[in-house]
């Protein structure tokens, strides 16, 4: 559809002011259209504080390969824009197989980016050991994505949010939304703000503003070290993560770990279904932690400084909902990134803004709009 | 019990009287900085009981130590951020 | 790792005055009783011993009965986290203690506010407590130039200590303007008028000045000199030392991680010294500053309630109300003025830990939005130092706390990490 010429205050009001949001708000401004961000508390401060900050392209379908991809290369090309404490580094990726059975799925990795044109290196356990002397003995070996990067989320977003500020965007923060309407939005305080298209950037929280959409809350844990530098060199995951994140019924925990920028480490990964209490739980952090240290022995040396949770906005798909909300005009969605919001940010941008200009996608968009998973009504 | 205790601090022997602290020990050794900061800059202790987090050494192998919370022991080896 | 055998009926969390006392009245009862404190030694910063040696001869006798007392001291040990109700993991510089515990009683005491000016992280520039604690610890003092700075009874005690380790204490720059009403005062506490007439002789030849305060300090790598300003007057002192605080701000991060709750910044006891939650009691400087003779009164009650002697607590009450009046006095007097607010340069780093700058920091509206974009209070201080510092400079409220209370090894997060590090070697 075509963005409707209305006499409305802002042609676009973005709901949350994630990561997902604050793109969406810098290609709407960059694209000419005057934006509203509203966020309730702090830029980033969601679920984008609670992640990793690592952009990687994946393999789990050829639509999530599609929208990492597009959007890695979206990041490489503002990435020597992006200022310090954005903290962007291409460190790679090292999916690490610690079996023969893993050492499969490294070669079928392989292949599967090769042919669509990601540099990719197999590596053998010596040449595992030597690129993270840290990972314990005994490991087969492992796939080098060196494309791969990190950021510090919550000042990309911020970062984002100033270069839409630049060129016009508004940002209403500290202020709840209480109800979305093809007018608009409407605040705690019952006030509306109108707008000829309104955009639920919410994340995990957007089915209390759009009800019907099929997001879930996924709880993860996370911990921060001190500084390390040089004890991690590249992001580190387990092949085993495949199967454990792929599980939809059960908690899991997966060796996940990161270099910052800082020389800090960061370790994850847990993830759980139907729990809504963010605190953190000493037996999930445990098993965690566990895992983590049965890849790499020494972690449990360094000095934790700081645990936290949040919430992944999942879908059944695990594909995010960007596009027009079922049932609704006016009402947008661009939601349910589950763990690849930082890393799909950019490329949800381009590809919700494509929709309101009537503008060709670099993808085909059809796996991410939200309409594929809603057959059912949804009350409007 | 004896009344001085050995270290090393950034390799030089130095001796203390027993019960003294490492942070004690490092301020004695004259090295110029207990740690660097983020930015490079030399810090020393601020709190002296555990809370600030500036006199952190490594000792015998392990970084980011208070050394105002630890006792001398003899053949202890402190490392400072030069 | 695990001590199966650490479980006690009361556990202490914090073996300063209040803890002592505490547990000295809890082990009236005949319970089981322990204290926990991450210091080397008992007796908590004010009666922190000079090496093996107590501090003065009052905190001597307090030890003294604690060590014939059946009470345990765990020495060197983090309280970080509580596993499950009734649970406490603690880190040694060995490894790690679980503690089971009946009922809990925090004495977690309270730490100096410090404030940043230009140079206030230069070596050479600490605490006025905290370079006690180092002299305390064998820091030699023969012959050093120091001006002891910043505001609070602390500053007259430490720089008498500092006198005696023949120091050469060349000034003490108090900010506030009010002792002379302060000592008027004392008349109706005769304890404390003994304890300032005993200081003043033992401050006799030292400068001491109020209204009047460090404005920065300077030097390449180590303290130089600082500059000081009275009124309109600013000069220079070279000096070998600072030591500089802020009075005291109580160390609520334990009790508010067990989920007790706050009231203005310090921990809410009822008359029993009992917190919000069930079982938990504090005492001390973390339910407001009131000095030593406050939390040994406030530390016996709540020993004694924690162990239902409630007789016994009663008796008490008379005389903590008197000392609170006498704290109420003391926190008055000791006011900080606004123009500290104006101290800290755009330059000027606020979060020790993370390098942040006072401009970077000042641009946030809140805590949350400067930690999430700047890592201001996100280092292994967990905010303690800036914390209190941003709470008077921008009104900041300080945030919840989370496990690990101190950062603590990867590792002692993992509850059978014992047989995975044995299974490496």
């Amino acid at each position: 559809m075509t963005l409707p010429m209305t006499s409305k205050a802002f042609d676009l009001a973005i709901v949350g002011g994630g990561i997902v949001g604050a793109a969406c708000a810098w290609e709407a401004a960059r694209s000419g259209l005057s934006v509203v961000v509203i966020e309730r508390s702090v830029i980033g401060g969601g679920a984008t504080a609670a992640g990793m900050g690592h952009i990687v392209v994946m393999d789990d379908s050829e639509a999530q390969f599609a929208l990492t991809r597009y959007s890695q290369q979206l990041w490489q090309e503002i990435a020597s824009d992006l200022p310090d404490d954005v903290e962007y580094e291409e460190c790679g990726t090292i999916w690490v197989a610690a079996d023969e059975e893993e050492m499969i799925e490294v070669q079928r990795k392989e292949v599967f980016y090769q042919e669509r044109g990601v540099a990719v290196e197999i590596l053998d356990a010596a040449a595992l050991r030597q690129s993270e002397p840290n990972l314990r003995s005994g490991l087969r070996g492992g796939l080098l994505v060196p494309g791969d990067s990190v950021v510090y989320p919550p000042c990309a977003a911020r970062y984002f949010l100033e270069q839409a500020q630049s060129l016009g965007a508004q940002l209403r923060s500290g202020v709840a939304v209480v109800a979305l309407s093809n007018d608009g939005v409407k605040l705690s305080d019952n006030s509306l703000i109108s707008a000829g298209i309104t955009v639920n950037a919410t994340g995990s929280w957007s089915p209390l503003l759009t009800p019907g959409i099929d997001v879930q809350k996924r709880k993860g844990h996370l911990l921060i070290t001190d500084r390390y530098p040089g004890f991690v060199r590249h992001q580190l995951v387990e092949l085993g993560y495949l199967k454990s994140a792929h599980s939809i019924s059960s908690d899991s925990v997966a060796f996940n770990v990161q270099p910052r920028k800082t020389g800090q480490v960061l370790i994850g990964s847990s993830r759980q279904y139907g729990v809504g209490d963010p605190k953190i739980e000493a037996a999930m952090l445990s098993r965690m932690l566990s895992r983590a240290a049965e890849y790499m022995p020494g972690i449990t040396q360094l000095s934790a400084i700081r645990t936290w949770t949040g919430f992944r906005a999942a879908t059944p798909d695990k594909l995010p909902l960007v596009g027009q909300c079922p049932g609704y005009d006016r009402l947008y969605l661009a939601t349910g990134h589950e763990g690849l919001g930082i890393t799909t940010s950019t490329g949800t941008a381009k590809l919700l803004i494509d929709q309101l200009l009537n503008r060709s996608s670099a993808i085909p968009i059809a796996p991410y709009l939200p309409s594929r998973v809603h057959q059912e009504a949804i009350h409007a | 019990m004896p009344d001085t205790v050995m270290l090393t601090i950034n390799g030089h022997p130095v001796i203390v009287p027993d019960g003294s602290s490492v942070a004690t020990a490092v301020a004695i050794s004259g090295a110029m900085a207990f740690r660097r900061s983020v930015h490079g800059e030399p810090r020393a202790p601020l709190c002296g009981m555990g809370i600030c987090f500036e006199c952190r050494v490594t000792i015998n192998g392990q970084s980011h130590t208070r050394s105002c919370q630890i006792v001398c022991q003899n053949g202890m080896d402190v490392q400072t951020d030069e | 790792m695990n001590n199966p055998g650490d479980t006690y009926d009361v556990l202490v969390i914090g073996g300063g005055p209040a803890g002592l006392a505490a547990a000295l009245s809890a082990q009236q009862s005949g319970l089981r009783v322990a204290i926990v404190d991450d210091n080397p030694g008992l007796g908590g910063q004010i009666w922190r011993g000079d090496q093996h040696k107590p501090g003065t001869p009052e905190a001597a006798q307090w030890l003294r009965r604690v060590a014939t007392a059946q009470v345990k001291f765990i020495s060197g040990a983090y309280v970080y986290e509580q596993p499950e109700p009734g649970l406490l993991l603690a880190e040694t510089f060995e490894g790690r203690r679980e503690l089971g515990y009946q009922k809990l009683i925090l004495a977690t005491g309270a730490r100096e506010r410090f404030l940043p000016f230009p140079g206030w992280t230069l070596p050479g520039v600490a605490g006025a407590g905290g370079l006690q604690a180092l002299v305390k610890s064998g820091l030699p003092m023969a012959g050093k130039k120091i001006v002891v700075a910043g505001t609070g009874p602390l500053l007259l005690a430490v720089a008498a200590y500092l006198q005696k380790q023949s120091a050469n204490v060349l000034l003490i720059a108090e900010q506030a303007s009010q002792l002379l009403s302060f000592g008027l005062s004392l008349w109706r506490w005769p304890s404390k008028i003994f304890q300032a007439i005993q200081l003043k002789r033992e401050l006799a030849g030292i400068r001491h000045l109020t209204n009047c305060w460090v404005e920065s300090a300077h030097g390449d790598n180590r303290l130089q000199r600082i500059t000081l300003r009275h009124g309109q007057k600013t000069w220079d002192v070279a000096c070998d030392y600072l030591a500089c605080g802020f009075h005291l701000v109580p160390n609520v991060e334990v009790a508010v991680f067990f989920g007790c709750e706050l009231q203005e910044g310090v921990v809410q006891v009822d008359e029993l010294q009992a917190t919000t939650v069930p079982g938990i009691y504090c005492a001390g400087e973390a339910t407001g500053i009131g000095g030593l003779e406050l939390s040994l009164v406030e530390g016996q009650i709540a020993g004694f309630a924690a162990t239902n002697q409630v007789q016994q607590a009663r008796a008490l009450f008379a005389e903590r109300d008197k000392l609170q009046q006498f704290a109420n006095l003391l926190n008055r007097t000791f006011a900080l003025r606004d123009e500290l607010k104006r101290l800290p340069q755009p330059d000027t780093i606020v979060c020790r830990c993370e390098d942040v700058s006072f401009a970077r920091a000042e641009k946030y509206p809140e805590w949350r939005a400067a930690k999430l974009h700047t890592r201001c209070g996100m280092g292994p201080c967990q905010g303690r130092i800036c914390g209190p510092a941003l709470e008077f400079l921008l009104h900041w409220q300080p945030e919840s706390v989370r496990p690990p209370v101190f950062p603590v090894k990867v590792g002692n997060l993992i509850r059978d990490a014992g047989s995975l590090i044995e299974q490496e070697q």
